[in-house]
């Protein structure tokens, strides 16, 4: 196996831009957005088919009246989870997980069922009416075939988004989260360390993971929790049905034709 | 407390509904059949072919909704084979994928019983039908129905659990939807075998066990529906909010009025035959509905 690899996307270098997008769009070929107007400098609007990359602009009212709105920009993408809920339910494998232990779908097997859409708990997969299938960020996985950098890191000009080894991508994050605690932002956290079986993308956040519309560390479980209760349920009740039959349908010699 | 997500709906909408709708009926129409003719009267036995000859026309329909909404309806083989090994693919804790072989596997069950039931009707008078029809009665029939109606009762149950084993809110918010499904797949079963005896003198004669039985199992349904709605908390909103609250007023017609008029008899002779098995039918078409479409909004 090659070596693992990871993104690491820091919120408080992130400026916004939009180049991450536009190279994504660009190196993938991608369709271009239609044009509309969502009331933000946030006209992407949320990852699907289309959008791999998609800088999400936070905006936050503060207490200060000078400075009514704050804003957080992060460059969201699919985690690569550890654990991935998508690849768990894929009925027919096109859901696979590479040599770089990144997530990628085969467009030439998925049948465009769907149920990796009602799975991911990030809402990164979209689907494709025009190829009829699942599409996400694939990791730029051509290039690391061919040991290069993905598109959206390589043209990050704030080095907001940082690509290498996952472990070097940990201890990066680590650090960065000391130098900013020790200026005073103990909101800093690093989220994707211990989500999902760990991330391949982390991020560090300098507010709740809700605020970015990620799942709290609580509430990231996978959809096969619910296999157990759903088939106990049925089951009791198939018992109790049976029960029900055997009642209503017993020999009581009252049958006559 | 239900856990925060971020999702996006998968757009599974009339295609799926009406799968969900049909599979229903015909496991729980085999479920049925196999309960008359294990614990029935043999006049019974009338009705038991009747929910037999129900179930596999029912269940040929399912994938064909199955095929049209996928997005590549030609590889709908590749929840089955592997395209490029050509080995099974089989995830036991994918309920699709469990699904669709259990689907392929209640599909034989439910064929041979058909067969079965339309040679001992002598509704084709076939030699190789009518020894069928002669081995349901065996100890060998026997066995084979109830192999049949545990698949019968997964086909039924799973499409519930396949909401569940998600990330959507509502659907992986309950542990009840396998049982929910199930519940209200016997209930419209027994409607549809009562919709179609009131035209056969000797499948009527079990009309009245059916209708006990439908009673039992819309309670049942009753029951599950309450617990979905106490599992939901804080997101009863989504499911009871808006115009939802129409559909679910109808599935309450699809079940307190067939509970009442089959309770009391006399109501029944009031209505007209087909009324009752024609509400519960609606009410269970109009429960799924309301579970499929409100998560998704």
């Amino acid at each position: 196996m090659a070596q693992q690899v990871g993104f690491f996307t820091d919120v408080t270098l992130c400026i916004g831009c939009k180049a991450c997008e536009v190279a994504c769009k660009e190196w993938n070929g991608l369709p271009n957005n239609p044009l509309e107007f969502r009331g933000s400098y946030d006209n992407t609007g949320q990852l699907d088919h289309a959008n791999w990359r998609h800088v999400r602009f936070v905006e936050e009212p503060t207490k200060n009246p000078d400075k009514p709105i704050a804003w957080s920009m992060m460059s969201d993408v699919c985690k690569h989870c550890a654990n991935a809920s998508c690849l768990e339910v894929c009925p027919t494998d096109a859901i696979v997980r590479t040599e770089f232990d990144t997530v990628f779908i085969q467009q030439d097997v998925c049948n465009g069922c769907r149920d990796c859409i009602a799975a991911c708990p990030y809402g990164v997969i979209g689907f494709n009416s025009n190829t009829g299938t699942a599409q996400k960020c694939t990791f730029c996985y051509d290039r690391l075939q061919n040991n290069l950098k993905p598109a959206c890191a390589t043209a990050c000009p704030t080095q907001s988004i940082k690509f290498g080894p996952l472990d070097e991508m940990r201890q990066t994050a680590a650090k960065r989260l000391d130098t900013l605690h020790a200026q005073g932002m103990s909101e800093a956290r690093i989220y994707g360390d211990k989500e999902y079986g760990g991330l391949h993308a982390l991020f560090l956040l300098t507010d709740k993971p809700e605020t970015y519309s990620l799942p709290s560390t609580e509430s990231a479980v996978l959809p096969s929790r619910n296999n157990i209760p759903g088939y106990l349920t049925a089951t009791i009740t198939a018992v109790f049905a049976a029960l029900a039959g055997l009642i209503a349908f017993r020999r009581r010699g009252e049958s006559k034709p | 407390m239900p856990n925060e997500h971020f999702v996006v709906p998968p757009h599974w909408e009339w295609y799926i509904l009406l799968y969900f709708f049909f599979a229903g009926i015909s496991g729980g129409a085999f479920v049925i059949g196999t309960m008359l003719r294990l614990w029935g009267h043999p006049t019974d036995a009338a009705a038991s072919r009747l929910a037999f000859i129900i179930s596999f026309p029912l269940l040929l329909i399912c994938p064909i909704f199955l095929i049209l909404d996928l997005g590549q309806p030609v590889r709908f083989w590749h929840m089955l084979v592997d395209s490029s090994s050509g080995t099974p693919v089989f995830k036991a804790y994918s309920p699709m994928s469990l699904g669709v072989w259990g689907l392929t596997l209640f599909g034989l069950f439910s064929f041979v019983m058909f067969l079965a039931a339309v040679g001992e009707g002598g509704y084709l008078r076939w030699r190789v039908l009518a020894d069928a029809g002669g081995l349901v009665n065996s100890v060998l029939g026997k066995a084979f129905m109830v192999i049949g109606a545990i698949f019968g009762l997964f086909v039924a149950a799973y499409t519930g659990v396949l909401l569940a084993v998600s990330n959507q809110p509502v659907w992986s918010d309950t542990w009840t939807l396998g049982g929910l499904f199930l519940a209200s797949g016997l209930s419209g079963a027994a409607a549809s075998i009562l919709l179609l005896s009131h035209r056969r003198r000797e499948a009527a004669v079990t009309d009245g066990k059916l209708m006990e039985a439908d009673r039992y199992f819309i309670v049942l349904e009753l029951v599950l529906i309450v617990l979905f709605l106490i599992t939901l908390g804080g997101l009863v909103s989504k499911v009871l909010g808006g115009g939802w609250i129409i559909l679910w007023l109808v599935v309450l017609i699809g079940t307190l009025v067939p509970l009442v008029a089959e309770w009391r008899p006399r109501l029944v002779r009031q209505l007209p035959p087909v009324l009752v098995p024609v509400l519960v039918l609606v009410g269970v078409l109009a429960l799924r509905a309301v579970i499929i479409f409100s998560a998704q909004a």
